[in-house]
């Protein structure tokens, strides 16, 4: 894993290995917000935002607390709650700082404690041993990479309601998933370029 | 009286109000442990350990939570339960659990496991929410199996690593590869909810 540079793991984690389209994480809020484009921009914001800052922050407390005191089996209950600290903490910031930034990004940030791709993030983290900037090119990397994908299915989803005919059974989560598939597809064309495993 | 309650809950969390293809929760670990069999047998049998054991103890200590901090609390009772369980498979199982790699670790953000303990723990008295926890674990097990059965069997022509459709049968790669996992829930969930819950629909109208 040593070889692997900052940007190279950045567009790995964008293009070939996009964390929902390859390891499906982030489906809930991907399948439940991707409604409408303005929401689906919102969240992909914050979860840029939240993704990079925590796998950050969860590299540190690994690396420094966890490993030396032998804790490592502890790391799923420090990973969460160092998450839910995070965004609880920044929800509170950005709410006194600027009330438009709030409306837009911090009404997510709750929802966001929750999202699996960012625990998922920090799960990847530990399991490819990852150096500090390794790691903060993955958390950057998956969380563009997730709100571009769930913009590009805002998107696509608008439309399709605007002037498509859904068959019934297909309506809703249904319909989300074959173009999810479809958008998968379109990914593993990036496939060879780099990979991260 | 009771035990009627519960038989219903059970059935309901199978049937009609069947975590993965009608309330679509917990689709991430859906679709990402389902390309293997042995593998989705393995996590199933964690989120029913999961998600049986935190309702009742979410339950249990209903009275104590302060609601403040519920969240929180269910979150770290769940992190014990998924810690548990990864140790085990540690231990007994290392090639499954590098093989599942993040996903046993993400049991705690499953979506299914927190919204009943969420919905029914922090209301219903012990047995009840056990017996939901249960259930549910159940619904999303058997949906998870029927998935990776068709996966496994069309993506290597074998299940359980066990050759079913003899040599001349040609491999969908694309079957245990990412795409393949999101067309078979997004067919699973167009027959479910076109054969099956038609009738449910015409008796609303």
């Amino acid at each position: 894993m040593e070889s692997l540079g900052f940007f190279a793991i950045l567009f790995s984690a964008v293009f070939t290995n996009n964390i929902l389209l390859t390891n499906y994480l982030g489906m809930c809020s991907f399948l439940g917000c991707s409604r409408e484009l303005k929401t689906s921009f919102g969240l992909g914001m914050a979860v840029i935002f939240v993704m990079a800052a925590t796998s950050v922050l969860n590299w540190l407390v690994y690396t420094y607390v966890l490993v030396p005191l032998d804790l490592d089996y502890l790391r799923f209950i420090v990973f969460i709650v160092v998450i839910a600290a995070f965004t609880q903490l920044v929800e509170m910031i950005i709410e006194r700082v600027s009330e438009a930034l709030y409306l837009s990004l911090g009404l997510f940030l709750p929802l966001i404690a929750v999202n699996c791709a960012i625990l998922g993030a920090s799960l990847f983290m530990v399991i490819r041993q990852y150096t500090f900037w390794q790691t903060f090119g993955y958390g950057l990397g998956a969380g563009v990479g997730w709100g571009l994908a769930i913009l590009a299915m805002a998107g696509i989803r608008q439309r399709l309601a605007q002037r498509s005919r859904v068959p019934a059974g297909l309506e809703g989560p249904g319909i989300a998933l074959i173009i999810a598939g479809t958008m998968a597809l379109a990914f593993m064309g990036f496939n060879g370029m780099v990979s991260l495993n | 009286m009771n035990a009627a309650k519960n038989w219903k809950l059970f059935k309901e969390n199978l049937g009609s109000q069947n975590p993965v293809f009608v309330q679509v929760l917990g689709i991430c670990s859906t679709l990402a442990v389902t390309n293997v069999v042995k593998n989705t047998v393995v996590m199933c049998l964690g989120l029913i350990f999961v998600t049986a054991l935190s309702n009742l103890l979410v339950s249990l200590l209903r009275g104590v939570i302060p609601a403040r901090v519920r969240m929180m609390a269910e979150v770290l009772i769940i992190a014990c339960l998924v810690i548990i369980v990864d140790i085990y498979l540690k231990a007994f199982n290392p090639d499954i659990s590098r093989q599942l790699g993040p996903y046993v670790g993400l049991i705690i953000t499953n979506c299914i496991v927190m919204g009943h303990a969420e919905a029914v723990a922090l209301t219903q008295p012990p047995a009840t929410a056990f017996v939901d926890g249960l259930a549910a674990g159940i619904g999303y097990s058997y949906v998870l199996l029927a998935i990776a059965c068709v996966r496994e069997l069309l993506g290597t022509g074998g299940i359980w690593g066990f050759n079913v459709l003899g040599g001349a049968w040609v491999n969908w790669a694309i079957m245990v590869m990412a795409p393949g996992g999101f067309f078979v829930l997004a067919v699973f969930i167009w027959i479910v909810k076109g054969c099956w819950l038609k009738p449910a629909r015409k008796e609303k109208a």
